[in-house]
């Protein structure tokens, strides 16, 4: 072990601390130039062990010149550590500055840092690739040291990981020396995330006590189905009132919103108990955090925008209703609570339905295994690589042999054919199109060289303004309006909801939002303006890709939790006694197997597949088999997936059911269901925008969001019929397979299962069916109706329903129709009762 | 006739007429830095093919935005200048001037071609309709227009469908966008509903037929 020079050992003892050992690790793997990852547990002092080797550095030889990056994912996370750091500095008197930058800070002081560089800079990977992408970047960072990657486990894997990997790839060049350090919570493949950083040695903390986790049920009845877990928001709430500082995590916005509402209804003595999820403005995020830091909070109601994040101290609780979907994310947020590695975190988890009370058991028994999930590495976007390829011609021009070397150092990238990389430099250049176009507006050009330049500063502003990798839907602004006389000016802006949503709303209706019950007035410009009010079934804003689907290695827990009775005496009664019917009644889902029940109910057919696989991929599931369904003459009318199940209803009985399940549906169905489905439009959409076909922002266009640019599903529509191979419907499969659609679990399914499906041909519902037959109706269901079927069924029903309340049309004034053969829709004549509002 | 593909047939004249091609739309990103596919004038001009084939009108109308700016008409790759010129050539072509376009459009692709267009106006009159880009609040009873790209949102219990749409009433028709890369405008934007102050219906394109719903749209399914 290295010994710490006087001076910092002198700072130790004063703080009656003493260097742990896995501190003194990570300066050892620094002296000798290694790079290295830290496994540590929230609390484990992993952030001084990150930056104790810079310090010690800098104590000794001080330099001016940018000697430490720091990259986590959130700003706020950034701002802390700087705060935290500075502390150390000032009382070891050391002569080093520390800044933070994001998009938040002021352009001067940004251009000021690039100019003259603290020795210190904490950012984010968007901010990086900024700094990458300006011509001094060579300069700045030529003399960089250490670059220190923080919650390393929440970047890799995705794109903003991607984005860093390819950052940290060209820090490399410009820095040969350079030291990588990692710090990152347990994860299930600590040797690929050490691959990611680029580290040569794992050091691990000792892990911290072990979490004390409970199960809360709801008094009373246990719910059959729902997700919300409202039922059990009395025992919340005196769960709340015993502890000194609650977290109440929840898994949608949705979810946070209805849970605020019923815990107030509940909050006699008024406790302060506050909403944070991801849509609320950010100021309010920053207020509600504040408070929590200060104390002043009793519980805080919130969604993964909580999962990581700043130290808060005092939480005493934490609080997860409604299913924790994986044990990896279990075990982040039950490390909120008591964020001191020696002392237990004390959680409570209250399952909303029965199938939940499986989740919560087998997360619980995972959690106290330290199974964590994890995917394993998947190769890097494309579109992720595109921006980065314009980024790098913004820089300065780049040779494509060098570029592509660089490329391939990056962990994501390091198996990236060269065909690939020449397809995406391709298309950065000139849109990579069959046809010749644009041959005046390509991006890049290249010199007699070889080299690769950009064409314009307009490019590299454009390019500026769009960078990084999060795309959201067109999300509109909530604004109070201001109300009576003395209030004249608009009210505040309490966060965004969807356009998509905001389109449903009509002048009156009434919506949760950021814990309000709000009256929509009008849609002004590109704000809603709404007033607080009351309304009866307040309507919930919902969220794409709010839900996260069971993990696989959570998944494998619950089925083998319910394959064996003799681990069921940790269930609640109630859930005990209701496998046991099903034991009777029909069978358990086997570990290794699928059951499939049919059963006749109310003149339908009912097909329900205990599959395991999460919602993306039953999703997926359901529209390949209802297709099948269709071609054996079952007449399928519609679907319900879980993340639990697949549940089909038909008009006759499904026979042959293992066939049903055969795997070569992943064949032409697949395809031709992709290539028209709604989920790869989505896909595409967030491809188009990080690769740079759609701008998100133009440089002083930015007062309308909604108008910047082309509908990215009427090009889809283009694209794919024109080249369906381009690059990007490439990078949009390939998104969508691992994401959306899921194709990776549901295959492994598939094969897991070949001649393994038992199906049980019962005379009525199974017990463990209940849950799904009750979330139809509840759930989005689709059938294996195209839209146009949904559209010929909604007409129906109005054509039914204002057949019966309206009065006959009025008589359609004929002279309008003198003189020659207006087209029919002319003669279709207003109905009373449906007019417009004047 | 309102056809599916966002189109209107007036039999009795052998009258095709379809709004808001925005030819080269695609192209006009180019120079902003955006490099979309560059196939919206061949996508739009394939749909417009197949309707006159389908109903093999005399009169064809364009009601203007043909051309997404005044470049476009440069910008056309030649193929389809090409085919605009036949169909210039082989029906009676009203080319109505549109925002987009307020001139008529002079050398199609690389100049070797003119659109001889039949007729270039503001309004042309037939019968008891009269066509024009924009509608004109307070018009006549007969107007038929594009401009306004109407498209309409539906909740069906299976899901929400949103679609370009056609909105009438007993006075006028506004037809949907035909171009490939035209957005729309939800028939509740008040430039729309301003024009049916009395109500309306508003018939959304399908596969094989439209679906036709009040203007004040479809029923509310709560959460």
């Amino acid at each position: 072990m290295p010994e710490l020079p006087a001076l910092f050992s002198a700072w130790f003892a004063a703080r009656g601390w003493t260097p742990r050992p896995h501190q003194l690790a990570m300066l050892a793997a620094a002296r000798a130039g290694e790079s290295a990852l830290l496994i540590a547990p929230t609390g484990g002092g992993k952030t001084l062990a990150g930056f104790l080797p810079s310090l010690i550095g800098l104590a000794a030889a001080p330099r001016p010149g940018l000697h430490t990056l720091y990259v986590s994912p959130l700003k706020a996370l950034a701002t802390d550590i700087a705060r935290n750091l500075l502390a150390p500095v000032q009382e070891l008197g050391l002569p080093v500055t520390i800044e933070t930058r994001s998009g938040d800070t002021p352009a001067n002081r940004r251009a000021r840092q690039r100019a003259a560089p603290p020795h210190i800079l904490l950012t984010t990977p968007e901010s990086l690739a900024l700094l990458l992408s300006w011509p001094g970047a060579e300069a700045l960072f030529g003399a960089l040291e250490a670059v220190v990657v923080d919650e390393v486990h929440a970047l890799a894997g995705g794109k903003r990981g991607d984005q860093l990997a390819l950052g940290l790839a060209r820090l490399g060049v410009l820095a040969p020396a350079l030291r990588r350090v990692g710090l990152s919570a347990t994860v299930a493949h600590p040797d690929a995330l050490a691959a990611y950083v680029g580290a040569s040695r794992i050091v691990r903390a000792p892990p911290g006590a072990a979490p004390e986790v409970a199960l809360q049920l709801p008094a009373g009845r246990l719910s059959w189905s729902g997700h919300m877990g409202l039922d059990a928001a009395p025992e919340v709430m005196a769960r709340i009132r015993a502890a000194g500082m609650t977290i109440v995590f929840v898994n949608t916005r949705a979810q946070a919103e209805l849970m605020f509402q019923a815990l107030w209804k509940l909050n006699d003595p008024t406790l302060p108990i506050a909403l944070h999820h991801g849509s609320l403005e950010v100021a309010q995020r920053r207020r509600v955090e504040a408070a929590m830091a200060a104390g002043r909070l009793r519980a805080v109601v919130a969604t993964s925008s909580l999962d990581l994040g700043i130290d808060w101290g005092g939480v005493d609780q934490v609080i997860q209703v409604g299913a924790p979907k994986g044990v990896s994310r279990l075990m982040q947020r039950l490390g909120r609570a008591n964020h001191r590695m020696d002392e237990p975190s004390r959680a409570v988890l209250v399952p909303a339905n029965r199938f939940e009370v499986l989740e919560c058991e087998a997360a619980l028994q995972g959690v106290a295994a330290g199974a964590l999930d994890g995917d394993p590495p998947r190769p890097g976007g494309l579109d992720v690589l595109a921006q980065h390829l314009l980024g790098r011609a913004c820089a300065g021009p780049f040779l494509p042999d060098e570029a592509f070397a660089e490329v391939r150092r990056a962990a994501p990238y390091a198996a990236l054919p060269r065909e690939e990389f020449d397809a995406v430099l391709d298309f950065v250049a000139t849109g990579g199109y069959a046809l010749a176009a644009y041959a005046r507006h390509h991006k890049l050009f290249h010199d007699s060289e070889g080299r690769m330049h950009v064409r314009s500063a307009r490019i590299a502003a454009q390019y500026r303004m769009n960078v990084g990798t999060i795309v959201e839907a067109p999300l509109i602004k909530v604004r109070l309006a201001g109300q009576g006389r003395s209030r004249r000016g608009p009210g505040p802006v309490l966060g965004e909801i969807e356009e998509y949503f905001v389109s449903m709303l009509r002048p009156g209706d009434s919506f949760l939002f950021a814990g309000r019950t709000l009256r929509f007035l009008r849609l002004r410009e590109t704000v809603v303006e709404a007033a607080e009010g009351s309304g009866k079934d307040p309507l919930i804003p919902a969220y794409e890709g709010g839900r996260l689907p069971l993990s696989t290695n959570l998944a494998d827990r619950v089925r083998a939790l319910l394959a064996d009775p003799a681990r069921w005496g940790a269930f609640p009664a109630p859930v005990a006694e209701w496998l046991r019917l099903q034991r009777t009644c029909s069978r358990l889902p086997g570990d290794r197997d699928l059951l499939v029940e049919t059963f006749p109910r109310g003149g339908r057919w009912y097909l329900v597949a205990y599959c395991f696989e999460g919602r993306n991929a039953h999703q997926t599931l359901g529209m390949l088999v209802t297709k099948r369904m269709q071609r054996a003459g079952f007449a399928p009318l519609g679907f319900v997936a879980t993340d639990y199940v697949l549940g089909v209803w038909s008009a006759a009985q499904p026979t042959d059911v293992a066939a049903l399940f055969a795997q070569d549906m992943l064949g032409d169905d697949l395809e031709a269901w992709m290539a028209e489905s709604s989920l790869l439009k989505r896909s595409f959409r967030t491809v188009a925008v990080i690769a740079g076909l759609i701008e998100r922002h133009r440089p002083g266009a930015e007062k309308s969001r909604r108008q910047v640019t082309v509908n990215t599903d009427l090009v889809y529509d283009v694209l794919r019929r024109y080249q369906p191979d381009h690059v990007l419907l490439r990078a949009t499969r390939a998104d969508a397979a691992s994401g959306l659609i899921d194709l990776g679990r549901l295959a492994g399914m598939l094969e897991r299962v070949k001649g393994k499906v038992v199906h049980m041909a019962l005379s009525r519902v199974s017990p463990l069916a209940v849950p799904v037959l009750l979330e139809i109706g509840r759930e989005s269901v689709r059938g294996a109706a195209t839209e146009d079927d949904m559209l010929a069924e909604a007409e129906a029903l109005i054509a039914e329903a204002t057949a019966a309340a309206d009065p006959p049309p009025p008589p359609v004034r004929t002279r309008e129709r003198a003189g020659g053969t207006p087209p029919a829709a002319l003669g279709a004549a207003p109905r009373q009762g449906r007019l417009f509002p004047p | 006739m309102l056809d599916p593909a966002g189109a209107l047939y007036w039999p009795a004249a052998r009258l095709l007429a379809v709004a808001d091609l925005h030819l080269e739309k695609g192209s006009a990103f180019a120079p902003k830095g955006m490099l979309l596919p560059p196939w919206d004038s061949r996508a739009t001009l394939d749909r417009l093919a197949l309707l006159l084939r389908r109903w093999t009108p005399q009169i064809v109308i364009a009601l203007g935005d043909s051309f997404h700016d005044a470049g476009g008409p440069a910008r056309l790759p030649a193929a389809d200048a090409a085919r605009l010129a036949a169909i210039a050539a082989n029906h009676r072509l009203v080319w109505i001037s549109g925002n987009h376009d307020p001139a008529p459009p002079v050398g199609l692709g690389d100049g070797s071609c003119d659109l001889f267009a039949d007729v270039f106006t503001d309004v042309f009159s037939l019968g008891p309709l009269r066509f024009r880009h924009a509608a004109v609040p307070g018009a006549a009873a007969g107007e038929i227009s594009g401009h306004l790209h109407p498209k309409a949102a539906v909740r069906a219990p299976a899901g929400t469908v949103r679609r370009p749409c056609f909105v009438a009433d007993a006075r006028r028709v506004l037809l949907p966008a035909f171009g490939a890369y035209t957005g729309g405008l939800e028939v509740t934007d008040p430039a729309i509903a301003c024009l049916f102050p009395r109500g309306g219906r508003v018939f959304l394109l399908g596969q094989e037929r439209l679906f036709s719903f009040p203007l004040s749209g479809a029923p509310r399914h709560r959460a």
